[in-house]
């Protein structure tokens, strides 16, 4: 079975290999110096075997601070293209922007994110998307860690009988507990800042609660 | 690479000086390599003779305090838009002030490298640099004063605050002139004059100023009969305009007026009336800009525009109120005041958000503040707990209705978080739907608490009834009240779950007296004020209160004076209970503004001797008080 694996693992692009050999070294175990990436995609809809990846939008946090030129933004040409998405992504197909490959995307996606943390709304939806497409080109799953913000929130909220959690928070109810301006909502870094911001005042949230600790995060 | 964050940070920078000397392609460079950075309240940006970072700073939302190890004191308060941190750009040294967080803040750090061509290449930019650099390091004399300052007009603040003598600041004048030719009718000027709510009206001809017309020339000269109101403004405008040039001190401009006796100075391009008329400058500009008069507060309050403004006049509230705890004057009075102003400010909001909404309200409302503010005991900031009631309407229609007030309600709890309400974390709001209800509908619920007092139930009432009218239509809230009032007259059973309620709060001391601190969570060791001290009294009065039948009086302390006043027999133990809750509100106060927070939680080990005898003295008053309440109510029977 090993030696299976094995095999097979030499058939991955280098990149991927590359990608894998990040993870052989630990995490550190202090908050300040742990890397996460908070990313956001826009797709062509919700269905994972025929919607594609129109953009990912990604940025790097450490320690409280989001440096823009270390920033991942890129628009894919995807054949699959959707009208009805113009509506709510507002990325035009005609639009001047560069579009590179799904495979080149990944590339400089996983050259980017290394062995960080990734942080989402909604991070199981996101995730699965970057899966499928990695599928589709003959690679396994992500490996890192994924923190998703929907539902870090709910462990802010104060235990009272008179307050009903949702089942869901959206982005923009998020962006509306924090204050966070939603000028650049529904583009895939613009979302992803809205996370990153609300994901640092979640953290800092649970950081007051008893006997926080790094893996708490992951419970 | 040039992405969406950057193009955003570029969008921000170029409205504030000396960003706004730079073309945008340029900034839109520079925002590449900016950093974003994240501070929860109070913590340090930089500390006094830290080495210096590769990054200047802006703020881009909170506010960040200056201040010097020495004397801990705040030397300028950065806002949105602000620039620090300015020594390592300018003079090759370590940091000579610190910086930090003053309220939670996202700051841009701006890479030294990367800005120093702008500073060479553009005169504009290593101007404004050099002035705001002298300024902020220039002798710390007005240090006490500083605080007090306060800023008429947000907009055009973009000058950094200096640390000059308060006299030598310079003024900051409106430049949005309110102006009318010289034969605009008297109507036309009088109408605008209480439109845009100010007190003078400059005449311009070809845009030089010609005369000037005051509230005196209307009361003087037309009330009296002297001219008809078919007159035109240059028949009574004063004339010829006393003007100075723009650049002018605090202390300039009293002398000024005082040595013509008027009230309005006009201010132009190169101080002669020959040239362009760029703004006006009041009297009650400079009393704003000196900025510790309630009444003068209260006319800032009343003619913002915008809530940021309203921010920035509660933060001269808090200057005011810091000023009147130091002078040892009576806490009912304090309260009075800040509340008048609190109050204020809230119908502000309330009135800007109904501005901002197309449509009219569709039937009656009436604003309600909730906890605290409700009982006007609310001086610092602290959550906002507020709810909506609306007239009946036909059942077809109470949806919509409904829809309308949770909008409002929603720009409204928006606008009281941007003046420093935070949010009720537990969605206390009126922009929560159960909280914004139909008259009926509030019946309903309040008579579903009053007969099925459980444990929530009680929660509830005892937050809601504490309710005190803020806005809107009066009748609707007395009619609340009553129906309040006569339900829990035929259930009395509910003031014993309401009493056993208020019994449930911890005592504040142990058994040897000494006090019972927090034991786990953020504020271990910390003793609850609030929760141990101050909870059982309010919960005391407000039971005690509903069960007399009194109505609208709302403040713990005044419930109390009326209960001695009721039962003579008590007289003592409730006038004691009153001066308690004024001791204890006092002592928070003054804790919350040391700190900068609510001033719930209070680190034993920074009272002194006297100040803990002085709060042991208040639990044995509040102890009486909850023998009381167990007799009365029987709630033994209750609790077990």
């Amino acid at each position: 079975m090993i030696s299976f694996f094995k095999k097979r693992k030499k058939n991955f692009p280098d990149f991927w290999v590359q990608y894998a050999s990040k993870f052989e070294t630990k995490l550190p175990t202090e908050l300040q110096k742990v890397r996460f990436v908070v990313l956001d995609t826009e797709t062509t809809g919700f269905d994972y075997d025929n919607d594609r990846i129109l953009s990912i939008g990604a940025l790097n946090l450490q320690n409280n601070t989001i440096a823009i030129n270390q920033s991942f933004e890129v628009f894919l040409d995807q054949h699959f293209y959707h009208a009805k998405n113009i509506e709510i992504h507002g990325i035009m197909q005609e639009e001047n922007k560069e579009r590179i490959t799904e495979i080149e995307a990944l590339m400089f996606f996983l050259e980017f994110i290394e062995d960080s943390i990734l942080v989402a709304h909604h991070a199981g939806f996101d995730i699965k998307m970057i899966n499928e497409a990695l599928k589709r080109h003959g690679m396994p799953n992500l490996k890192n860690k994924v923190l998703d913000t929907s539902i870090l929130y709910k462990r802010t909220l104060i235990k009272s009988p008179l307050l009903i959690p949702q089942e869901q928070y959206t982005l923009d109810q998020l962006a509306e507990k924090f204050d966070i301006s939603t000028k650049d909502r529904h583009t895939a870094l613009g979302d992803a800042y809205i996370t990153a911001i609300a994901f640092i005042k979640i953290v800092e949230k649970l950081k007051s609660t008893k006997n926080f600790s790094i893996k708490k995060l992951w419970r | 690479m040039k992405n969406t964050i950057s193009f955003r940070v570029a969008d921000f920078i170029k409205n504030y000086p000396p960003f706004n000397e730079i073309k945008l392609k340029d900034l839109e460079e520079l925002s590449q390599e900016i950093k974003i950075v994240y501070k929860v309240k109070d913590a340090v940006i930089f500390d006094e003779d830290e080495k210096a970072h590769e990054y200047f700073y802006m703020v881009h939302k909170g506010a960040v305090a200056l201040s010097r190890n020495a004397d801990n004191e705040i030397v300028d308060l950065c806002d949105e838009g602000d620039i620090f941190g300015l020594r390592p750009l300018m003079a090759n040294e370590d940091y000579k002030i610190g910086a930090k967080a003053y309220e939670e803040s996202i700051l841009y750090a701006i890479p030294i490298s990367n800005f120093k061509v702008f500073t060479k290449s553009r005169e504009g930019v290593s101007n404004f640099l050099m002035e705001s650099f002298a300024s902020n390091t220039r002798n710390p004399y007005s240090v006490g004063r500083k605080g007090k300052l306060f800023q008429e007009s947000p907009e055009i603040s973009v000058t950094p605050p200096t640390n000059d003598l308060l006299d030598l600041q310079s003024v900051n004048y409106s430049k949005k002139l309110v102006s009318c030719p010289p034969d605009a009718t008297i109507k036309a000027v009088a109408t605008n004059m209480t439109k845009k709510k100010v007190g003078a009206m400059l005449v311009l001809k070809d845009k030089l100023p010609s005369g000037i017309i005051t509230d005196k020339d209307l009361r003087n000269k037309i009330a009296t009969g002297e001219f008809p109101i078919t007159a035109r403004a240059k028949d009574i405008m004063s004339s010829p305009v006393i003007t100075y040039p723009t650049k002018m001190t605090l202390a300039q401009a009293q002398m000024a007026m005082m040595k013509s006796g008027i009230s309005h100075l006009c201010l132009t391009q190169d101080g002669t009336p020959n040239t362009e008329a760029i703004g006006i400058i009041s009297k009650h500009d400079i009393m704003l800009e000196l900025g510790n008069n309630p009444a003068v507060l209260m006319k800032a309050i009343n003619r913002a525009r915008k809530f940021k403004k309203i921010k920035r006049i509660r933060h001269s509230i808090m200057s005011l109120l810091k000023g009147y705890l130091a002078q040892n004057i009576p806490l009912t009075l304090i309260s009075k005041i800040i509340t008048e102003l609190n109050d204020a400010c809230i119908k502000r909001v309330i009135n800007i958000s109904l501005n901002k909404i197309d449509t009219t309200p569709p039937v009656k409302f009436a604003w309600l503040a909730l906890g605290s503010q409700g009982r006007s005991e609310q001086l610092l900031h602290t959550d906002q707990d507020n709810a909506l009631i609306f007239e009946d309407v036909p059942e077809d229609e109470l949806a919509d209705t409904k829809k309308y007030f949770i909008e409002l309600s929603k720009r409204v709890t928006k606008g009281l978080h941007e003046i420093g309400y935070e949010y009720c974390p537990a969605e206390m709001m009126a922009s929560n739907p159960e909280w914004c209800l139909s008259l009926t509908e509030w019946k309903e619920r309040t008579l579903h608490w009053i007969t099925n007092p459980g444990k929530d139930e009680v929660l509830l009432s005892s937050i809601f009834f504490d309710y005190n009218h803020t806005y809107g239509n009066q009748d609707l809230v007395q009619q609340l009240t009553a129906h309040i009032l006569s339900t829990t007259q035929k259930y009395p059973i509910f003031f014993v779950h309401l009493a056993s309620g208020a019994l449930q709060n911890p005592s504040p001391s142990g058994f040897f007296r000494s006090f019972l601190v927090e034991e786990d969570g953020a504020h271990k060791d910390f003793f609850d004020l609030k929760r141990r001290a101050l909870m059982p009294l309010v919960e005391g009065a407000r039971v005690l209160v509903l069960s007399n039948q009194v109505k609208s009086i709302n403040n713990t302390a005044e419930r109390f004076e009326k209960l001695a006043e009721i039962e003579p027999n008590n007289q003592e133990l409730f006038l004691a209970c009153s001066y308690a809750t004024k001791a204890l509100l006092k002592f928070r106060t003054k804790q919350g503004l040391l700190h900068n927070d609510s001033g719930r939680f209070i680190s034993l080990d920074t009272l002194s001797k006297e100040e803990k005898i002085k709060l042991k003295r208040t639990f044995k008053t509040i102890k009486e008080l909850q023998e009381l309440l167990k007799i009365r109510f029987k709630v033994t029977n209750l609790v077990g």
